[in-house]
């Protein structure tokens, strides 16, 4: 017994090790926002400053229209997200069902795809048609990032779901799209949980499009916040501040549906890979 | 009555041979088209098109011309080529080797129970859901030779002060500790899955015939969750070999060429210097590149899910 709550206390300390790097660097994070530049110059460096700097949220706001890069970015993400789900759902149910391998390498084949070469033509394609100056650019190309996700989760989840109910649904004279409608996509719920959280995080999260495709005024946050270094003569505070507003939502989504990523990750998106 | 009954039975059987093959055959391909029309329009045309470019010589705001195969010779005789094709093994190798030690470890932890194990857990998740380009950002202002933290943290313990990424010599292995603080967590998902998936009952019986825990992870766990060891190779492969957002938000290559991978030497020519048709050349070159890697990965895969399936 004494043993057993020795390896436990072990076992706790193992993961608190494991998991510092990642608890000391967002501390780090805030408090390099919160500090002004004296402190942020400071050495040794200082963890908790004595006077916090607000002001260095208020500074992002006010100076780098962020405010409407975070609206581009929620353009963006959602139009790109909701799409992906519309068409990405029922191609998970199609390929689980048809056990199309096939159709699986094509998805697989997306992901090993650098963006940039995405990027080269689609670029030239939006010039053509003269709409590289709208959000359609970006929203399009995103497609590239969400769709493999949520086919691939979907994928996952439709296969390990049981096929009897589908079997005495088609049996009883339901169509197809019935039985996808009636039986299958209310089972798959948690799934499509899944498809959409991860969906939206890694479409947040995109970088290399918005670089290439944004104007001035089409940027998303982490285009927004990369460009403030160029600006900037790199303060820090600001910086930081700017950075931690840019990946806050997704930290927070995590937070809260941890579990349903946790579970989606380990369960059903792993097992189709 | 019992007249009836076979007569009833017979029936019965009847009708379910006869409408067998009716309700065999659900139509699912619907469901796919909608998906394969959109993964066409966006993924395979601009394949035809990068394709097609890559065997023209075109600047942008220039005139474009027929040039064969004249890109793919100059990419063979480009030594920032080379060199950045080295840079992006080198990076990769390190990419991969880290984050499955790692994750293995924290998968092998958090698989067993002990206190706030769902909290730490969610903890140690964060970094991979964090946005890169913010992540890299903090991770430049640690690096600071002078006023970063890191090089603080290391004088405490009596290590001399380092220049991280803005030495040749260590900007790699720096951006590669930034790589796998961010994506251990994946492979320690990943893992997870397979531990998940282990039985129990082995293990009873090899606690029973006096195995000790590191025979057991040998001869037990790790054979059974090889499959999924190989799943995160084969992912962490891909996202290494593509990695562009840390990348180029810390160093932009730098300093020099020094950390110039292929991702981001193939962005410079299309978006720098608007070379397309060179450009084009190098993202085919590249696709190769990990396709090969991952396709030799796969095979592995397939051979160790046949030697899981030979063991049960």
């Amino acid at each position: 017994m004494g043993s057993r709550l020795l390896n436990k206390i072990g076992l706790f300390f193992g993961a608190l090790v494991l998991v510092s790097p990642a608890i000391l660097f967002f501390l780090w994070m805030i408090s390099l926002s919160l500090k002004f530049e004296i402190d942020n110059g400071a050495y040794p460096p200082i963890l908790i400053p004595e006077r916090f700097a607000w002001s260095n949220y208020a500074k992002v706001f006010e100076e780098n229209n962020f405010l409407l890069y975070m609206w581009n970015s929620v353009l963006v993400t959602g139009t790109a997200t909701l799409l992906a789900l519309l068409i990405g759902v029922p191609a998970g149910y199609g390929i689980a069902r048809l056990k199309a391998e096939r159709s699986a390498i094509v998805i697989m084949i997306a992901r090993m795809t650098p963006g940039l070469s995405y990027l080269i033509p689609l670029f030239l394609l939006f010039q053509w048609l003269g709409i590289l100056g709208t959000l359609w650019p970006q929203i399009i190309i995103h497609l590239v990032v969400t769709v493999p996700i949520v086919v691939w989760v979907m994928i996952g989840y439709f296969e390990t779901t049981p096929m009897e109910l589908e079997e005495a649904a088609n049996i009883d004279g339901a169509s197809s799209w019935q039985v996808f409608r009636l039986v299958a996509l209310p089972i798959a719920k948690p799934g499509i949980v899944v498809a959409f959280i991860l969906s939206i995080i890694f479409s947040w999260n995109n970088f290399v499009f918005g670089v290439v495709l944004a104007s001035r005024e089409t940027r998303t946050l982490p285009v927004a916040v990369y460009n403030m270094l160029s600006y900037e003569q790199v303060s820090w505070g600001p910086l930081a501040a700017a950075a931690l507003v840019v990946t806050l939502p997704v930290l927070v989504l995590t937070m809260f549906a941890q579990r349903q990523i946790v579970a989606g990750l380990t369960a059903g998106a792993v097992k189709g890979g | 009555m019992s007249a009836i009954a076979p007569e009833r039975a017979g029936v019965t059987t009847q009708a379910i041979e006869g409408s067998q093959p009716v309700r065999l055959a659900p139509n699912y391909w619907p469901f796919v088209v909608p998906a394969l029309v959109v993964v066409g329009a966006v993924i395979v045309f601009p394949w035809a098109f990068t394709l097609w470019m890559s065997v023209n010589s075109w600047t942008l705001g220039q005139s474009r011309s027929f040039a064969g195969m004249e890109n793919y010779l100059r990419l063979a005789s480009d030594p920032r080529f080379w060199e950045s094709l080295w840079h992006t093994l080198t990076y990769t190798f390190l990419s991969v080797v880290a984050p499955m030690f790692f994750g293995t470890v924290a998968a092998l932890i958090f698989d067993a129970r002990f206190p706030l194990r769902g909290l730490l857990r969610g903890l140690f998740v964060m970094p991979m859901m964090a946005t890169p380009v913010a992540v890299a950002l903090v991770w430049t202002m640690m690096f600071h030779p002078q006023l970063g933290v890191l090089n603080y943290l290391l004088s405490l313990v009596g290590i001399p002060a380092q220049e991280w990424i803005f030495n040749p010599n260590t900007v790699i292995p720096s951006l590669v500790a930034v790589e796998t603080w961010q994506w251990t967590p994946l492979v320690m998902l990943i893992v997870l899955g397979g531990l998940a998936s282990v039985p129990r009952e082995p293990f009873e019986s090899a606690e029973i015939d006096g195995a000790n825990a590191w025979q057991q992870f040998r001869y037990l766990t790790l054979p059974m969750i090889a499959p999924f060891l190989m799943i995160a190779v084969i992912i962490r492969t891909i996202d290494a070999l593509k990695s562009f957002d840390i990348i180029y938000a810390m160093t932009q290559g730098g300093p020099g060429t020094a950390s110039e991978t292929i991702n981001i030497y193939l962005y410079n020519t299309a978006f720098s210097y608007y070379d397309m048709g060179y450009g084009s050349a190098m993202a085919v070159v590249f696709f190769i590149v990990i396709v090969a890697l991952s396709f030799i990965l796969l095979m592995l895969r397939q051979r160790s899910q046949w030697i899981d399936a030979e063991g049960k």
